[in-house]
């Protein structure tokens, strides 16, 4: 007998098609939205990026890491490395950083991976401050205070200011749908297979002949790489870089955490719905300052209890929709038997 | 003449490691309540660091308002941790414990970001410390040239009989069999009638008892602000695993371990004190990722 596998259901095709739309609107951006739209599009797609990346490692592949800000910042400083001492044009920088970030992510992999469970958390959190501390040790970067970027290495972008905003715009959008469409891509190759097996009980998929240990080592170290492309990229659109912004817990693991929780865990749309609530939230609620924070811990305390799958999770259950065809169907060639 | 100068040199060096050991005591306090709740029902605590710096807030109003010193407003900082403990696994920790990780990290991650907004917003940002009066300044005389001061040697023998009597309670009283017992086999330990929900919210309030001790000589050594949790999560995190899991021996010797790395790092120069911390750490997960003193399970 042999079996047929399908992706999607019903609704593959109007999830395409809206992808397809919204990617097309989004492109033209600079035709109909001003420079402040800009930013802060710029930014959603950065943490909708940065959010997809947390979830397939701790969603999927069950990696729970609190020190992704390891690679956003080591991508960034790669790029400002590259530019100022090297000369390197920042946009060829910024693939440049993915690689150096894959590389190193290599042997940080060996060292973390020891740990299990909650101490793999905490042991990539100090790796994190590791690479902070050596940041701010390195002088020809401006130390502990940081550098910017000089101009000429900007004027080098493009000509006028407004084609080096259009310019990042589009690298920012391309990067963001890139990174959900190799997430999309890996989830629907055989590792994304053994990825959803490992997602619902490992030891099971271990028993099937999944090389638990491998696809986790593979998961990372791709999730290093485009991490650091998006920290490379975050610097370059603030042009300034200091070991405490590049390093930071808060903005790059705190705030992707609670939206990758809040959106729903383990599904491809949780992060991008997460991501649409937390700048809702913070484009209200942002002058409250520490409030918020408390209000934005306090919401996904309150959804990691009330709801564990997020609001995308509900979505799902409620109404079994999806916007990215990854759900498996096995068509068997022989008719059932009743 | 040339002797003369080595002996100074050596000197300093002992001074140096002699500071390390004393400070190592705090990071043991750090470590044993992050160890204990480990232990008892395999929950690692983010807020932990930041827990530390509410006891030392706590202090503070207390010291304040009753007008006492912070060693005497240990009699309420502790029961009042502990309290808080107690509700906050109750509550709301014990609804994360199970199969998954992702609910008790996740929680207490989301607890971390609270408490340390709420302390920014009571207390702002600046740095403030807790007056011990003349003890802070007092010192023994050990050799020429050696001189410790009261205050951390008390730290340190408080610190080991945090640790001695953790041990006692854990080998020794009928709590301490309960939670072996349910740190061991939980549904069994339910059968043989305890009520596992009580047993973990006393292991968590016997942490935060140790969390409050540490917060208030946190408060005494130097300045604290509401930012600095993460950092002592950190270091009681970084102590644990040099120790080896699960031994509360070996945690005081990860505590020393990392106290004196810091000492050293320091000594060589000021901005590498944490960094070689940390580097120990990842030397001895490198090396022997079971740490250096295994609990021996029989």
């Amino acid at each position: 007998m042999t079996e047929l596998v399908i992706f999607g259901g019903r609704g593959n095709w109007i999830g395409m098609a809206f992808g397809a739309i919204a990617f097309a609107a989004l492109a033209a951006a600079p035709w109909w939205g001003g420079r402040n739209d800009l930013q802060l599009l710029s930014e959603i797609y950065a943490y909708v990026a940065l959010a997809s990346l947390w979830n397939l490692l701790a969603g999927y592949a069950g990696l729970v890491s609190v020190g992704q800000q390891a690679y956003v910042g080591l991508g960034a400083y790669s790029l400002f490395a590259l530019a100022i001492l090297f000369g390197i044009s920042p946009l060829w920088s910024i693939p440049l950083a993915g690689l150096i970030a894959a590389a190193l992510s290599i042997p940080v992999a060996l060292l973390v991976f020891r740990l299990r469970g909650h101490y793999f958390a905490i042991g990539t959190w100090i790796v994190a401050e590791v690479f902070r501390l050596t940041a701010s040790q390195i002088a020809a970067l401006g130390g502990g205070s940081g550098t910017s970027l000089p101009a000429a290495v900007v004027i080098a972008i493009a000509p006028t200011h407004q084609l080096r905003d259009f310019t990042m715009y589009w690298i920012a959008l391309v990067l963001a749908a890139a990174v959900l469409a190799l997430i999309v891509l890996l989830l629907r190759s055989r590792y994304g297979l053994a990825l959803k097996a490992m997602r619902d009980s490992e030891l099971a998929a271990a028993c099937s002949g999944v090389d638990v240990y491998r696809t986790k080592f593979l998961v990372y170290v791709v999730t290093a790489l485009a991490t650091a492309m998006l920290g490379a990229l975050i610097f370059l659109q603030k042009l300034r870089i200091s070991p405490d912004a590049a390093f930071s817990v808060n903005d790059w693991t705190a705030f992707v955490i609670f939206i990758t929780v809040i959106g729903g865990i383990g599904r491809i749309e949780g992060p991008i719905v997460g991501t649409l609530i937390f700048f809702a939230l913070r484009q209200t609620l942002a002058d409250l300052g520490t409030i918020y924070l408390m209000m934005l811990g306090l919401v996904a305390i309150v959804i990691m209890l009330a709801a564990p799958k997020g609001i995308w999770g509900m979505v799902v259950e409620r109404f079994g929709w999806q916007l990215f065809p990854l759900e498996r169907t096995v068509l068997s060639e022989e008719p059932k038997q009743r | 003449m040339r002797t003369q100068h080595l002996a100074a040199a050596l000197m300093e060096w002992v001074n140096v490691i002699l500071q390390g050991v004393l400070v190592g005591g705090l990071y043991a306090m750090f470590a044993a309540g992050l160890s204990l709740i480990f232990g008892v029902m395999r929950l690692v605590n983010i807020a932990h660091g930041d827990l530390i710096v509410l006891a030392a807030y706590v202090a503070l109003v207390v010291a304040q308002t009753l007008g006492i010193g912070p060693l005497t407003a240990l009699i309420i900082v502790v029961p009042v941790m502990a309290a808080i403990g107690y509700v906050l696994q109750w509550f709301v920790l014990n609804r994360t414990l199970g199969d998954d990780l992702l609910p008790p990290l996740l929680v207490t991650f989301g607890l971390s970001v609270i408490i340390q907004n709420g302390l920014l917003t009571a207390f702002t940002a600046d740095s403030v410390k807790l007056q011990a009066g003349p003890i802070e300044v007092a010192t023994i005389r050990l050799a020429e040239g050696l001189y410790v001061g009261v205050l951390p040697l008390l730290q340190f023998a408080v610190a080991v009989a945090v640790i001695a009597g953790l041990q006692l309670i854990f080998y020794r009283t009928a709590i301490g069999r309960a939670f072996r017992a349910t740190a061991d086999e939980p549904a069994v330990a339910q059968l043989m009638g305890l009520d596992n929900r009580h047993v973990y919210a006393l292991a968590m309030a016997l942490s935060l008892a140790v969390v409050a001790i540490a917060g208030v000589f946190l408060a005494v050594r130097a300045n604290f602000d509401p930012s600095l949790g993460p950092a002592r999560l950190i270091f009681g995190f970084e102590a644990v695993i040099i120790g080896g899991l699960g031994s509360l021996w070996g945690t005081l010797a990860g505590g020393l371990i990392l106290g004196v790395a810091q000492a050293v790092g320091a000594h060589l120069d000021p901005g590498w004190q944490i960094l070689a911390g940390h580097i120990a750490f990842l030397i001895v997960l490198a090396a022997r990722s079971q740490g250096l003193f295994p609990k021996v399970r029989t």
